[in-house]
């Protein structure tokens, strides 16, 4: 059974009020909840680790799997190994994402290990969101490892969200291209207090006309600090663009190395990265609409981590 | 409405303190449209920046319908409805032309009234409404923004630094239209920094800068004849005060 703090993880991470619709898994303190398969999507557990595979039949249209998970004991390490396999001409929404109620003193820590195979001329939105809350002084720590391998023409869309809660978390996302393929990574993330936060993308356009795009956002408050590590290759003819983008706040420290890596003369990569703080400019102009100074600049970093 | 009492406005530089405004003693009425003109580096936009409180004077007052708002915040100040329209309007990742408008306005707007504030500025509504007020748009599509979004307020005093700069000449008339307008339908008095002709045209009085001081405040007609006369005398460069045939520097 699902509790108020469960249930208000689950909106935060998933969108979701209740059980979600379609097809969806949900883990809960390293065991599975419930789950529910619908005739194009099936989902097995995995005999040797724990997690799940989640297999998409060719040719499945908008349809949509919700694998959250809910952490709310305190002391726990979960790992979990998902894997997705998605097949050919699909278009799917994979939401995952992981919310973490710590109300105890010891550190609560979640490492989702998702690969996922992207057959050819399939679209998938994959949405991940990181959640955590809890009055306790444990630590919340989410360490998400991402795979994709994209068939030709397949397009990916990732949309990562973190928004404060939590403490530290390191996040590795890597993706193959083949083919025609192409993806779009949206990264938003804030922090705050002493939190760490460090993201490392890598993009291999190993086919034909690949492409990719990143969009990183970030506020950086308080004494937190950011570290970012994007790295685009093309082996092919391929068009990349990074684009890692920080707000700046109190005594943060946002750390961005950018890397683009070219193994062909057909390759055209850009990599754009900027850090600084909220321009007067923007303050003074809305406090001129009559906004207070305080709900300038929320409104500031609302519509820049929108 | 407003009286501005023995402002001055000094700021410390490397070389020392360099008045900026001297003096400045103005008094405008209610549903009266002023414009400011004068050389750059005059003091305009500094005295509007003072109006709208971005800038602290160093001494004097000013008053707003009887109310002493000298040291009153932005904030404040626009709750009175005072309103400022940027020179060189600010820009904003993620924030929509219509969240800006729907900041900006003081109830809630309907589409249709979103669309007709952008359209007061020559911007088609459909094509911008969900544009984000960013560096994709021109300076000139910024700048109406800018206007648009102290358009949307409906205010006291509504003040406009400069609005013809990178406004093409199609949708100026529109613009001197939509001024007028806002100050015959709403009672809203403008000051409205300005060199140019259509706009000094709407002027009930214009007030003339120079060097931070208020060197005169006459009627449109008299500043007009005047341009039209440096306008003949630069045309003719014989009778150019700075001389004829020489290389120098013009201001204007």
């Amino acid at each position: 059974m699902l509790n108020a703090i469960d249930k208000k993880i689950l909106e935060t991470v998933a969108d979701i009020h209740d059980v979600p619709q379609g097809a969806y898994n949900i883990r809960k303190n390293g065991k599975g909840e419930s789950r529910k398969t619908t005739k194009n999507i099936d989902i097995v557990t995995k005999t040797d680790k724990p997690g799940i595979d989640v297999i998409i039949k060719s040719n499945t249209k908008n349809e949509s799997v919700h694998v959250p998970v809910i952490l709310s004991a305190t002391g726990l390490t979960d790992v979990v190994y998902n894997s997705f396999f998605v097949g050919e001409n699909c278009d799917v929404v994979i939401v995952a994402g992981c919310g973490i109620h710590n109300s105890g003193c010891a550190k609560t820590q979640h490492d989702g290990i998702h690969d996922f195979h992207v057959g050819k001329n399939s679209h998938v939105k994959y949405i991940e969101k990181h959640y955590g809350e809890g009055e306790g002084t444990g630590g919340k720590v989410l360490n998400p490892k991402t795979t994709f391998e994209v068939e030709d023409g397949g397009f990916v869309e990732l949309e990562m969200v973190q928004i404060k809660g939590v403490d530290n978390t390191i996040r590795d996302t890597e993706v193959t291209l083949h083919k025609n393929a192409r993806v779009i990574v949206t990264e938003k993330l804030l922090t705050y207090l002493n939190q760490e936060a460090e993201s490392n993308i890598t993009v291999d356009m190993e086919g034909e006309n690949s492409s990719a795009q990143i969009i990183s956002r970030s506020v950086a408050q308080g004494n937190s600090s950011q570290k970012y590590h994007f790295n685009m290759v093309g082996n092919n003819k391929c068009k990349g663009h990074t684009q890692c983008d920080a707000i700046i706040m109190d005594n943060a420290k946002v750390v961005s190395i950018p890397e683009i890596s070219a193994f062909n003369s057909d390759a055209q990569l850009i990599h754009e990265a900027a850090i600084g703080k909220i321009a007067s400019e923007q303050i003074i102009k809305l406090m001129s609409l009559g906004l207070t100074e305080k709900e300038a600049e929320e409104t500031i970093l609302e519509g820049f981590l929108k | 409405m407003l009286e501005l009492k023995n402002i001055n406005f000094d700021v410390e530089t490397e070389g020392g303190n360099v008045s900026i405004l001297k003096n400045i003693n103005l008094n405008l009425d209610e549903n009266k449209i002023y414009v400011i003109t004068g050389p750059n580096g005059s003091g305009k936009s500094s005295l509007a920046k003072i109006i709208m409180g971005i800038y602290k004077p160093t001494s004097g007052n000013i008053i707003f319908n009887g109310e002493d708002i000298t040291n009153y915040s932005i904030t404040e100040r626009a709750k009175l409805d005072i309103g400022y329209a940027f020179q060189q309007p600010p820009t904003f990742k993620g924030i929509k032309v219509k969240d800006l408008i729907k900041i900006a306005s003081k109830k809630e707007k309907n589409l249709s009234e979103t669309c007709e504030v952008l359209m007061d500025v020559g911007l088609c509504a459909q094509d911008y409404m969900n544009r984000e007020v960013d560096k994709s748009l021109s300076g000139g599509e910024l700048k109406r923004i800018e206007i648009a979004s102290v358009i949307a307020r409906e205010l006291k005093l509504a003040i406009f630094d400069e609005p013809e700069a990178g406004i093409d000449l199609w949708s100026f008339q529109r613009l001197a239209e939509t001024f007028k307008a806002m100050h015959e339908k709403k009672d809203t008095t403008l000051v409205i920094i300005s060199h140019q002709e259509r706009i000094l045209n709407l002027a009930d009085k214009v007030i003339l800068m120079q060097s931070g001081e208020v060197k005169e405040i006459t009627d449109k007609d008299k500043v007009l004849s005047e341009i039209s006369r440096a306008d003949d005398a630069c045309k003719c460069s014989a009778s150019c005060e700075k001389g004829a045939g020489k290389n120098v520097k013009c201001d204007r």
